[in-house]
């Protein structure tokens, strides 16, 4: 089913996340609804537990609403299945994460190659171009054949960052990119990101509680108790 | 392919130790059956090659009735002309056929003028018995030069020899009652000695059937038994069905069978032996397919227990269930390709030191035979399979948990 915004990149209709463990009902989002509009950069902010992350993966097709509806990119999220999310994630968005989740036995060069080789399997030399020249623009490449376990901690990100954009993804979600990194490597990679929202027309999607992020973001979205406060 | 097997060598790396400890268990697992199965498989193929190619030939033809009384040497249950001439016809247009020799089997009294005992007594042709049991001159424990056997000698059982002090070049009597009950004596001179081999006619002496048919006054070409040798000895099953077949056209007037077809395994009692040691062979196989599957199993469970923040990764970025499947799957075949190909390598080396170093060693009667221990490979590359395989099928459990994971579930892990 299709959005029919053509404008919007992400809407959310009165979102409900409710967890059960047991007998024991936890609501995490309560009649969230938004809309975001494409190339837009936008923050979810609130303390911790007030449902940042879970909105993510919502968004993300990671996890599910308990009622409600989400489309992204076109696409209504609430009927996919675990092939379909997976290949939606594949093809619509790119992820970064608050501890990099570089994988360790891969280096830079194949940590970025990844999601080219496994999900959307471009040839080789098309791959190795799309590689570098990411690499390059996060100032990168005289690290291309270091493992993660070599890089310190804003390297680390940056490579993310490129892995998350290899595929030009319609969206980026990015959970509290900065939280892991010293004010230095923060600046660098939010900076890259912007640099990137404008070269590769993405959206980016962050949860954080980082106010230098909250300062260059195009919006915030404040979240308490799962309920959306400010818009 | 390529790249995830690539990933998945990379992952056995990350974690040497525990790779190294379970391709270790594999290869203790792999070289234990590569030795059991190739000394113990070599014994039996070379017992098995000694009984055929010096006694019993690869089949034998009776009257029906002749086995189960084997232990009296039943001369009235002797094939007749008729039935050796039907039963040659058979055996001459079967292609699968090499060779084939009649034999007439009675047992005497043998007297060195001094001592009597009894003995019994294999009649052959030996032109004909050469070529079906080429083996028999390996027995002997006399000078094997010049012909096997000729009219008028007689070659002893090495115990009946030494018991009773013949020596090669000795005259001895034997005495014989034929069917008809007349009793008949004649001299041979003892041209050799056998050492007994294992099986029914295992300790019998010989004389050439034209000598037993004076001393039994036979006078047309009834005989005991045929002896058959087939071109190939891995098709004998199918042969002896085959052969079975055919000799149950001939029936007795009660509409019987006259015939009986056996193979070597069906009048050896190395066969229980032979299918103990293939009884034991399974069992082997049996606990390296338990080591592998619980190594395997053991350490894919451990490997995705620990990444599974990294499955969550795999997940989030949008690997499809199936490819992460087929990740961890690679990872537990790519650890079962390196304890296979380092325990083929120990094993056959071990095999290739032994079989340098000549085993010798006894079976029963038989002194100082040497194993030469070898490996089937047609058995080697099954066993390799079965390697592999287990490994995959041990890796599914855990690789299958791993691409059932809820993304946001697994990132959320610690």
């Amino acid at each position: 089913m299709k959005d029919a915004s053509g404008e919007c990149i992400i809407t959310l209709h009165n979102v409900t996340k409710v967890y059960k463990t047991g007998e024991v009902e936890q609501t995490a989002l309560k009649n969230i609804s938004l809309s975001i509009s494409r190339g837009e950069i936008v923050a979810f902010a609130g303390p911790s537990g007030s449902g940042k992350t879970t909105l993510l993966n919502i968004i993300g097709a990671m996890d599910r609403p308990t009622t409600g509806e989400v489309f992204v990119d076109g696409i209504k999220l609430n009927d996919l299945n675990r092939k379909q999310a997976a290949h939606f994630r594949g093809e619509h968005l790119g992820f970064i994460f608050q501890s990099f989740n570089l994988l360790p036995v891969l280096t830079v060069f194949e940590n970025v190659e990844y999601p080219l080789v496994m999900i959307k399997n471009v040839p080789a030399r098309k791959r190795k171009e799309a590689v570098l020249s990411l690499l390059a623009a996060v100032q990168m490449e005289g690290h291309k054949d270091k493992f993660p376990d070599q890089l310190s901690g804003g390297q680390k990100q940056r490579v993310a960052v490129a892995r998350a954009l290899v595929t030009h993804p319609g969206v980026v979600l990015a959970d509290e990119p900065t939280a892991n990194l010293d004010g230095k490597s923060a600046r660098m990679v939010l900076s890259l990101m912007i640099k990137m929202r404008v070269e590769l027309g993405a959206t980016f999607v962050f949860s954080t509680h980082d106010p230098r992020i909250l300062e260059e973001v195009d919006r915030v979205y404040t979240l308490e108790d799962g309920q959306l406060k400010i818009q | 392919m390529y790249k995830i097997f690539k990933i998945a060598i990379r992952n056995l790396q990350r974690y040497t130790r525990r790779t190294a400890l379970t391709a270790l268990l594999i290869v203790v697992g792999l070289v234990m059956v590569v030795l059991f199965s190739g000394l113990a498989g070599s014994f039996k193929n070379m017992m098995i090659g000694l009984i055929t190619d010096s006694n019993l030939g690869h089949l034998q033809i009776h009257k029906k009735g002749y086995v189960s009384s084997i232990d009296t040497l039943p001369l009235y249950l002797n094939l007749s002309p008729k039935m050796y001439s039907r039963a040659i016809k058979i055996l001459e247009q079967n292609k699968e056929i090499a060779s084939f020799a009649p034999r007439i089997k009675l047992g005497c009294m043998i007297s060195n003028f001094a001592e009597t005992t009894n003995v019994k007594i294999t009649a052959i042709d030996p032109e004909k018995e050469l070529q079906v049991c080429p083996a028999i001159v390996d027995r002997l424990v006399t000078d094997k030069k010049g012909q096997f056997l000729r009219s008028g000698e007689i070659i002893l059982p090495e115990k009946i020899a030494k018991g009773m002090h013949i020596k090669r070049g000795d005259t001895v009597v034997l005495v014989a009652t034929n069917k008809d009950g007349s009793v008949n004596g004649m001299q041979f001179v003892v041209s050799g000695i056998i050492q007994s081999i294992i099986g029914p006619q295992g300790k019998d002496g010989y004389i050439t059937i034209q000598d037993a048919r004076k001393l039994l006054r036979i006078k047309k070409t009834e005989v005991s038994e045929i002896v058959v040798r087939i071109k190939n000895f891995s098709r004998l099953k199918k042969v002896v069905k085959q052969l079975k077949m055919e000799f149950a056209r001939f029936k007795n007037k009660k509409g019987k069978p006259v015939f009986e077809v056996h193979a070597w395994s069906d009048l050896s009692p190395f066969t229980n032996i032979a299918g103990m040691i293939d009884l034991m062979t399974i069992t082997v196989k049996i606990i390296m397919i338990a080591i592998v599957l619980i190594s395997v199993l053991n350490v894919m469970l451990m490997s995705v227990y620990e990444r599974v923040r990294e499955i969550g990764t795999l997940s989030a970025m949008g690997t499809s269930p199936a490819k992460i499947l087929l990740l961890f799957v690679s990872e537990g075949l790519a650890l079962g390709l390196l304890g296979a190909i380092i325990g083929n390598i120990l094993g056959l080396g071990l095999l290739w030191f032994l079989r340098v170093k000549e085993l010798t060693f006894s079976f029963g009667m038989m002194k100082n035979l040497v194993l030469k221990p070898e490996f089937n490979w047609s058995e080697l590359l099954v066993l390799n399979l079965i390697v592999l395989l287990i490994s995959v099928l041990a890796s599914f459990q855990p690789a299958w948990k791993a691409s059932r994971m809820e993304p946001a579930e697994a990132l959320r892990q610690v």
